[in-house]
Formats: C-alpha cells, sequence, structure tokens
C-alpha cells in the first residue's frame, strides 16, 4: 500500500512537472528558444496567489484567477522585452538573455518578500481520500493536480487542433519563414505562446505550492530544470511528450527518494534522463532530425 | 601575415593578464587595495580560467556544456582529498598544492572523456541538458561520499561516517558528506590563480592555433565537410572537450585551496554556476579569449563593487545581463553600431579572420 | 542512333582498353563484365569501378543497380533530372550512406562499405551542391584543413610549439599557397571563407578536396549559380586541374555547355537506374537522354 501512495504522489507531482513543461515545449517548439526564465514565472505566480490569499484573505480561486492574470501579462511584457529584439539572433545569445530575466525575476521576489520561506496555503480546501480502511491516504491535492494536468492536456490539444491562433502556432513551428509568407503574424503567435505558457505556470505554481507549501524567490527553479528535463526526455516540442516526461519524472523522483535516497533523486531522475537520451537522442516522442548532405 | 597577426593578439592576451598582475602588485604596496576586492582576486582567476576553457567547448568546439561546473567540482575534491591525504607524507604544502592541480586535471580531464564518449553524439540543446545532468549528478554523488582512513586503509561510505566502520584511535575522515572536505590549507594565492590562467592560455591559443585546434574548428563549422576531407570527428570532439575538463579541473583545485572549507553544495557547483560561466563566454565573444577573461573578471568584480548599492546589486547585473546580450547579439543593435562606426571611421572595413 | 546495345557497346573499357572486339563478345553480359574484361586485358586498372550499387529510403529505391568505369585521368559527367539519384551516388561512393548492394573499387581495392574517413584517407575527396565551407575560417585555413592527414605533428607538440610544429606548418603554409595560386586565390588567403564571392567559394571548395591529394576527385554541381562567365573560367580551371594533378574526375552537373565542353563519357541516371552511358556526343544526342529532360 505504502508503494501505491509513494506512486500516486509521484505522479502528481509528475503531472506538475507537466504542466510547466507544457510552457517549455511550447516556446520551444514555436520560438526555438529555451526558456530559462520559465521556472521563476511559477515562483512569481505563487508569490501573487500567496499574496492575494494568505496577506489579502481572499478567496483562493480569486488568488488564482489574479495569478494567471499577472503571469500572463508577466510572460507576454518578458517576451517583449527581452526575447523579441532578439529574434533573429543566434540560440545562444537570447539563452543568456533568458538567464538574465531568470536572475532578474529572482531579484526582484527577494527585494519585495525576502529570502525567508513563506508559508503558502493550500489552495485545495478538500478532505482526503481514504482508501482501502485507513491503509491508503490520497491527498486531494494530488487527486486536484492530476485531474487539473489531464483537464490542461485535453484543452490544449484541442486548442491547437481546432482553433486559427492554434494552427498559426503550429504552422510557425513547423516553419517560421513559410508561415509569415502565408500571412501569419508570426511575432503574435509568439505572443500568444508565451501567454499560455505563462498562464499554465501559475496554475503549476498553485498546485506545487500546494503539495510544497514552503515559498522562496528560488522556489521555481529546481521544478523548472526538472521540468525542462522532462520536456527534453518527452521530445521537446511535443505536447504529449511533455505528459509522459513529466509523470515518468514525477514517478521515479518520488520512488527512488521513498526507496533508494532522498539526496540521491535528482541524480536517478537525471541519470534516467541520459540513458533515456543516449538511446534515442531526441527523446521519447521526438522527431529525427536528418541533414541532408 | 595572418600569423603575425595572430602572435600580436596574443601577446596582447597575456600582456593583459600580466599587466592586471603588475597593476594589482603596486596597488597591494601602495595600500589601496580593500580587504574586500583581495578577497576576490583567486576568484576573479579562477573564473577566468573556467570562462577560458568552457570557451573552447562553447566557441572553438561549437558545443553547449552547461557542465563545466561539474568537472570544476570533481578537480576541487579530487585536489583537496590528495592535499589532505598527504598532510604527513608530504610536509611541503606548496608541493602538494601542485601535485593537487596536477590530479585535479587528470581526473576531471578522464571525466571528461568517459562523459564526451556517450554524449557528444547529441546535438545542441540535448547536448546541454545531457551536460547539465552530469554536472547535478557529480555534485549530487559527492554530497553524499563519505571518505574515511585508518591504520587499515581507505573506507568508502554513501551513508554515513559511522558506516564507514573505521578503527576508533586511527580514523579520519576526508571527506564528510554533505560537509565536505575540511581543513584544506589555504595555499592559493593570486600570483598562482594569475600563473595558471596564464598556463590555461599558453594551452587554449597554442591548441586553437595549430594543426588540431584547426580540425577542431572545421568540426565546428560543418561537420560534414571535415569529414569528407578525413578528419576523424569523434576524436577531435572528445579531445577539446576533456582538454576543457580538466582546464576546469584545475580551476576547481585552485578554488578549493583558496576555502577552509569545501562542500558539493549547489551554490558552489550546481548548475547555476555552469550557468554563469557560460554567461561570460557569450559576453566575452564564442572563441575570444580575451574577451572571455575581461567578461568573468568584470561580471565577477561587478556585483562586489556594487556591494554599497546592497540589495539591488543582483538586480543590476541581471539588468545588464539583459541589456548587453540585446546590445551585442540584436540585429538591430548591430545595424545601429555598424552605421556608428562606419560613419566613425569614414569607410566599412573589409573583415578579415 | 543509339539504342541500348549500341551505348553498352561504347561503354568506357571498349575505349580505353582500345579493344572493340572485348567489348563486342561482352555485349551481352552486361557492361560490368566487359569493363573487368576489358581492364585486364590492357593491364589497367580503373580509378574507379562501380557494380550494381544499389539503396533504398523507405522502400524507395533511390539508386537502383549502378555501374561505373572510370579510367585514370578521364573527366566522366554524371547527369539526369533533378531526384534522379545523382547526389545519392555520391554519397554513397564517400561513404554517407552505406549501400544495400554493390560494390565499390577504387584503383582495384574494395572500398565498399567504409567510412567517410576511410574513403577520403584511400583516395576519393568531394565539393558539395550547397556550398560545405568552414566558414568562419580564413581561406588558407580551410585549405590547410585539407591537408590535415598528410602534414602530421601531434597535439602536444603543437601546444609545446615544438621545432616539428614550425616545421609542419610552414610545409603546410607552402602546399596550401600553392594551391590556393591555382585556383586564384591566393591574395584572398587572409579573408574569411564566407567572405568570398560565390564562385570563389566554390573553388575554394574544390582546393580542400585537391588538398587531401585524392585519387579520384568528386564535383557536385560545380557550376550551380554561376553567370556564362564564370562558367566558363570553370571549365577552364577544371581542365586545368585534371592535367596539372593528372586528376581523374566525376563531376555531377545541369549546365550542359559545361558537360558538352569538357567530360569525355557520361552516364545518365533517370529515376535511380542508368538510362545510358557513353561518350558525351553520343549520349547527348540520345532520344531517351532528351526525353528524360524534358519529357514526352
Amino acid at each position: 500500500m505504502s508503494f501505491l501512495s509513494y506512486f500516486i504522489s509521484g505522479v502528481s507531482l509528475g503531472a506538475v512537472y507537466a504542466i510547466i513543461a507544457l510552457g517549455y515545449t511550447m516556446v520551444y517548439g514555436i520560438a526555438r528558444m529555451l526558456n530559462f526564465a520559465h521556472g521563476d514565472v511559477i515562483m512569481v505566480g505563487s508569490f501573487v496567489i500567496f499574496t492575494v490569499v494568505s496577506t489579502f484573505g481572499l478567496n483562493p480561486f480569486i488568488g488564482i484567477a489574479a495569478g494567471v492574470l499577472a503571469c500572463t501579462l508577466l510572460g507576454v511584457t518578458v517576451e517583449r522585452v527581452a526575447y523579441r529584439p532578439l529574434r533573429e539572433a543566434t540560440s545562444l545569445a537570447v539563452l543568456i538573455t533568458a538567464i538574465g530575466v531568470s536572475y532578474f525575476l529572482q531579484n526582484v521576489a527577494l527585494l519585495i518578500f525576502g529570502s525567508n520561506a513563506h508559508q503558502f496555503t493550500s489552495v485545495v480546501n478538500l478532505p482526503n481520500l481514504v482508501l482501502a480502511g485507513g491503509d491508503l491516504t490520497i491527498s486531494s491535492t494530488a487527486i486536484v493536480t492530476i485531474i487539473s494536468c489531464i483537464i490542461i492536456m485535453i484543452a490544449l490539444t484541442t486548442f491547437i487542433n481546432k482553433t486559427k491562433i492554434g494552427q498559426a502556432m503550429l504552422a510557425v513551428s513547423e516553419d517560421r519563414g513559410a508561415a509569415s509568407l502565408m500571412g501569419i503574424d508570426v511575432n503574435k503567435t509568439i505572443a500568444v505562446t508565451f501567454a499560455i505558457g505563462s498562464a499554465l505556470a501559475a496554475i503549476a505554481g498553485a498546485l506545487l505550492c500546494s503539495a510544497y507549501p514552503s515559498l522562496t524567490p528560488y522556489t521555481g527553479s529546481m521544478p523548472g530544470i526538472k521540468a525542462f528535463t522532462a520536456a527534453v526526455f518527452g521530445g521537446i516540442g511535443s505536447i504529449p511528450g511533455a505528459l509522459i516526461g513529466g509523470i515518468v519524472l514525477g514517478v521515479i523522483e518520488n520512488l527512488s527518494k521513498a526507496y533508494i535516497s532522498s539526496q540521491l533523486s535528482d541524480a536517478i531522475v537525471f541519470a534516467v534522463l541520459i540513458i533515456v537520451l543516449l538511446v534515442r537522442p531526441t527523446g521519447i516522442l521526438g522527431r529525427k532530425i536528418n541533414e541532408k548532405v | 601575415m595572418t600569423k603575425n597577426k595572430v602572435r600580436v593578439q596574443n601577446a596582447v592576451t597575456y600582456g593583459m593578464v600580466i599587466l592586471f598582475w603588475i597593476v594589482i602588485q603596486v596597488m597591494d604596496r601602495t595600500g589601496h587595495l580593500t580587504s574586500l576586492f583581495k578577497g576576490l582576486l583567486v576568484p576573479l582567476c579562477m573564473y577566468a580560467i573556467l570562462a577560458v576553457s568552457l570557451n573552447l567547448t562553447v566557441g572553438i568546439l561549437g558545443e553547449l556544456s552547461l557542465g563545466h561546473a561539474g568537472f570544476m567540482c570533481l578537480g576541487a575534491f579530487s585536489g583537496a582529498f590528495l592535499t589532505n591525504c598527504l598532510e604527513t607524507a608530504v610536509p611541503s604544502v606548496g608541493l602538494r598544492f601542485f601535485m593537487a592541480l596536477i590530479l585535479g586535471a587528470v581526473v576531471a580531464g578522464i571525466f571528461g572523456l568517459l562523459i564526451g564518449i556517450p554524449v557528444l553524439r547529441l546535438k545542441g540543446d540535448y547536448l546541454a541538458i545531457v551536460t547539465l545532468a552530469f554536472g547535478e549528478i557529480i555534485k549530487n554523488l559527492i554530497n553524499v561520499l563519505y571518505v574515511g582512513r585508518d591504520v587499515n586503509g581507505f573506507h568508502f561510505s554513501m551513508k554515513d561516517t559511522t558506516s564507514l566502520g573505521m578503527d576508533k584511535e586511527t580514523g579520519v575522515v576526508l571527506i564528510k558528506g554533505a560537509q565536505g572536505i575540511t581543513g584544506t590549507p589555504r595555499a592559493a594565492t593570486f600570483t598562482i590563480g594569475i600563473l595558471l590562467l596564464l598556463l590555461t592560455l599558453f594551452i587554449v591559443l597554442n591548441l586553437i592555433h595549430s594543426r588540431t585546434g584547426r580540425a577542431i574548428m572545421s568540426i565546428r563549422d560543418n561537420r560534414i565537410a571535415a569529414e569528407s576531407i578525413g578528419i576523424h570527428i569523434t576524436k577531435y570532439k572528445l579531445m577539446a572537450f576533456s582538454i576543457s575538463a580538466a582546464l576546469a579541473g584545475m580551476a576547481g583545485v585552485l578554488y578549493a585551496h583558496s576555502l577552509s572549507t569545501l562542500k558539493a553544495s549547489s551554490d558552489n557547483f550546481g548548475y547555476n554556476k555552469s550557468i554563469l560561466i557560460l554567461v561570460f563566454v557569450v559576453l566575452g565573444g564564442l572563441g575570444n579569449m580575451r574577451g572571455s577573461i575581461i567578461a568573468a573578471m568584470l561580471l565577477t568584480a561587478l556585483p562586489e563593487l556594487l556591494r554599497g548599492l546592497n540589495d539591488y546589486r543582483m538586480l543590476i547585473y541581471a539588468i545588464v545581463l539583459i541589456v548587453m546580450t540585446i546590445f551585442n547579439s540584436s540585429p538591430k543593435a548591430i545595424e545601429l553600431r555598424s552605421v556608428v562606426m562606419s560613419r566613425l571611421r569614414g569607410g566599412v572595413k573589409k573583415e578579415v579572420a | 542512333m543509339a539504342d541500348s546495345k549500341s551505348v553498352k557497346m561504347t561503354d568506357s573499357a571498349a575505349k580505353s582498353g582500345a579493344a572493340a572486339g572485348q567489348a563486342a563478345v561482352g555485349e551481352k553480359t552486361g557492361a560490368a563484365a566487359v569493363q573487368t574484361a576489358g581492364a585486364e586485358k590492357t593491364g589497367a586498372v580503373p580509378t574507379l569501378e562501380v557494380k550494381n550499387l544499389s539503396i533504398s529510403f523507405g522502400g524507395l529505391k533511390a539508386v537502383d543497380g549502378f555501374n561505373v568505369v572510370i579510367e585514370k585521368g578521364q573527366l566522366y559527367g554524371l547527369i539526369g533530372p533533378n531526384g534522379a539519384g545523382k547526389t545519392t551516388v555520391f554519397n554513397l561512393l564517400t561513404g554517407v550512406y552505406k549501400p544495400d548492394t554493390g560494390v565499390i573499387l577504387l584503383d582495384g581495392k574494395n572500398i565498399t562499405g567504409k567510412k567517410t574517413i576511410e574513403i577520403n584517407q584511400e583516395g576519393i575527396a568531394r565539393t558539395f551542391q550547397n556550398i560545405r565551407l568552414f566558414k568562419d575560417l580564413s581561406v588558407l585555413d580551410n585549405v590547410k584543413a585539407g591537408l590535415h592527414n598528410h602534414h602530421k605533428y601531434s597535439t602536444l607538440e603543437g601546444i609545446l610549439r615544438l621545432p616539428s610544429f614550425y616545421k609542419v606548418e610552414k610545409e603546410m603554409n607552402e602546399r596550401a599557397m600553392e594551391l590556393l595560386s591555382v585556383f586564384d586565390l591566393d591574395k584572398e588567403c587572409d579573408y574569411k571563407a564566407s567572405n568570398l564571392p560565390y564562385g570563389k567559394q566554390r573553388k575554394l571548395e574544390i582546393a580542400r578536396a585537391l588538398a587531401t591529394d585524392p585519387k579520384l576527385l568528386l564535383l557536385d554541381e560545380p557550376a550551380a549559380g554561376m553567370n556564362p562567365n564564370e562558367t566558363a573560367e570553370l571549365m577552364e580551371t577544371i581542365r586545368f586541374v585534371r592535367e596539372k594533378f593528372d586528376m581523374t574526375i566525376l563531376l555531377i552537373e545541369h549546365d550542359m555547355k559545361l558537360v558538352a565542353g569538357i567530360c569525355e563519357r557520361l552516364t545518365v541516371l533517370n529515376f535511380g537506374q542508368v538510362l545510358t552511358q557513353g561518350e558525351t556526343s553520343e549520349v547527348l544526342n540520345d532520344r531517351r537522354v532528351i526525353t528524360a529532360y524534358l519529357g514526352e
């Protein structure tokens, strides 16, 4: 029974990774850039929710709405100010700017909230699910997280396949130049991608901090890296890949924490990533790149 | 003609480092150095070495590595371990430090080779994330490593000190998990740092301007063409990668001998450290070793020099980073700069390699 | 005039071996057999002999049963409509792809299935359809990279700047400048390769390939993107290279003026198969070749 409980909390952690990984994977697929600051957007979202809920004492739903709104604005602004001027520059230059943005967000949060950990109040106020006569307890946060992840995945896939802007996103990710020749506004499409990715980051932040309530300016950074790992693991650019990568990584992390060593769980997660990439150099669902001679 | 130009360029780079040393010496003698800045001197050299060595991988070989701090970590720990081990056998601290530098470079170089063999087949961002992963694994493993020594020899454990099972009387714990290595003599000085930086420059610059360097850069510019003229891709990729790792290991030994306690913490050897070094390389210019040194030194000194501004210093640092990158790399900024430059010069000069 | 039989008969062995009788005998057993027989007879091993070379990509036969014999010193053309598989043949010859079937003999030595690097060391060098220079290296260094396997010193000797470094580098510089002057690129030796004008980039690619001291030079559309003047100049250069280096050259080209002007023999590929091969003038007048290019 304890295995099942570790497994489920692993899936729940993985679901958070998957939601964050969506932000990485969409931005990578469409703007061909590694948005290193994505993890810090999660942190910003969490602090906004924290402020609304804990400081002003408002309803958690209002908190999440405020967080989503703030992150969406933040994502679009960052894209406009820091990334768009570098659209035609080398990917390395964009990576460095993203690192700059990451430092910036962390330090702004540090100035406002200080470096001490804040206790995040869970946005989920439901009773835990007790099964098998008390042998197996599944936290309500885990259930809500997993359900949210499923809803987000379905909604996003539908959005991309059914809407005009979603199709534009696909076109831009396939060939930016050709898409712009077909009359697609590439800048607008990329901005929308950042908006969606950042909004999802706020939700991920709420779920993450509900499960792990200690909130600091550096809260987003490690989950960010893990989620990026998940995105690469599943095949960067692929939405189902982000889901698979996130869940697998979350489960491996939780099980190795429980059964091997809590200090080595990160090492194990990264080792699995390396093995997968050595076998499948573009991730589980990644497309094979052939260089034409 | 090109050859002479290269010689002049290299001489300027060496000269700049030596001049920096002289200036610091003079300032020190005349009492113009604050203790804060004195404490910064060894890290300045260390970051310059790290940046130059990473530039070999990123700028010359053209592969993005985010695991440089991992190699530095390996060097730091193997070097500090040696220095502490030989405390009684080799009384001279200087000699032990020297041996530690060699060992640290060798260990990191070997790991560079071992990691490079599977990893260098990957491309671009995939290579980046895998090197990041390796760096984190190295850091995590050293964090749980316990090593002790007693009359019976060495004892290893991945759990705690008691499970080392050492003799009570003679047992000494050398590496203590997350608490790391303590008691390493602080033998690293600014002069040694500068000498190591000059050595690094000597190796890297001579390598670049040689047959090997040409082979490495040809792989960077066009792998398929390099193969078609008979250049062994894997061999030269591995060579560049492991030399880069070995030099990072050497920088790690320098670092280890500038602290009394060495911990494999995320602050010291995490991926953020690797990224920091990458920032130096990119801002200094890919393949530009002099630029790497300048960027590493300025950006290391900047937050410290801004200490007066206290809480705002890292914020300013972040803004400087963003603005500088946009200024350096944005097509519009480049165009604007070239227009201004050509006005100043009164004509466009042809670009020469 | 040329139906399929007469084309086979005029195949290269017949010409170079000067044994028309042999060719006639071998007519029924197919071109490859004829060529081998002819070569054996005269004792001259052809520089390149390819028999029954095939490769498929996902069920599509990109190259199917390709044969060719190129004698030493010959200037040989490989032509055919777009997508016929010409570059794939080059990629097979240089080990970029491994053939499903077939044998490649270079100077009589079997090099089938070897790696690109090994094949270059055996003596095949090439240029690319889309120019592949080392764009951030100087013009001189591009050629010196080509000399990599012929003028050696170790990495350590290079780092320590031992006397061997200076000696070999001097040799390399001299040899590279010699090659560059052949192509009239010596004045631009310090330029970044990417800063050369297009026509000169093509020339530099040929110089780099020649630096590896090949027995056989493969040129993939050397005149692509050139204007008539540049093409005429290129034809001169190719001829000159053949004379000066006693080189055997196989080239892919769409510019029929160039093909007719310098190639002695041609092989025509269509849908991955050899449509016809023989002397240039005969092949170019073949009705099927015209049809393949222009349609019915």
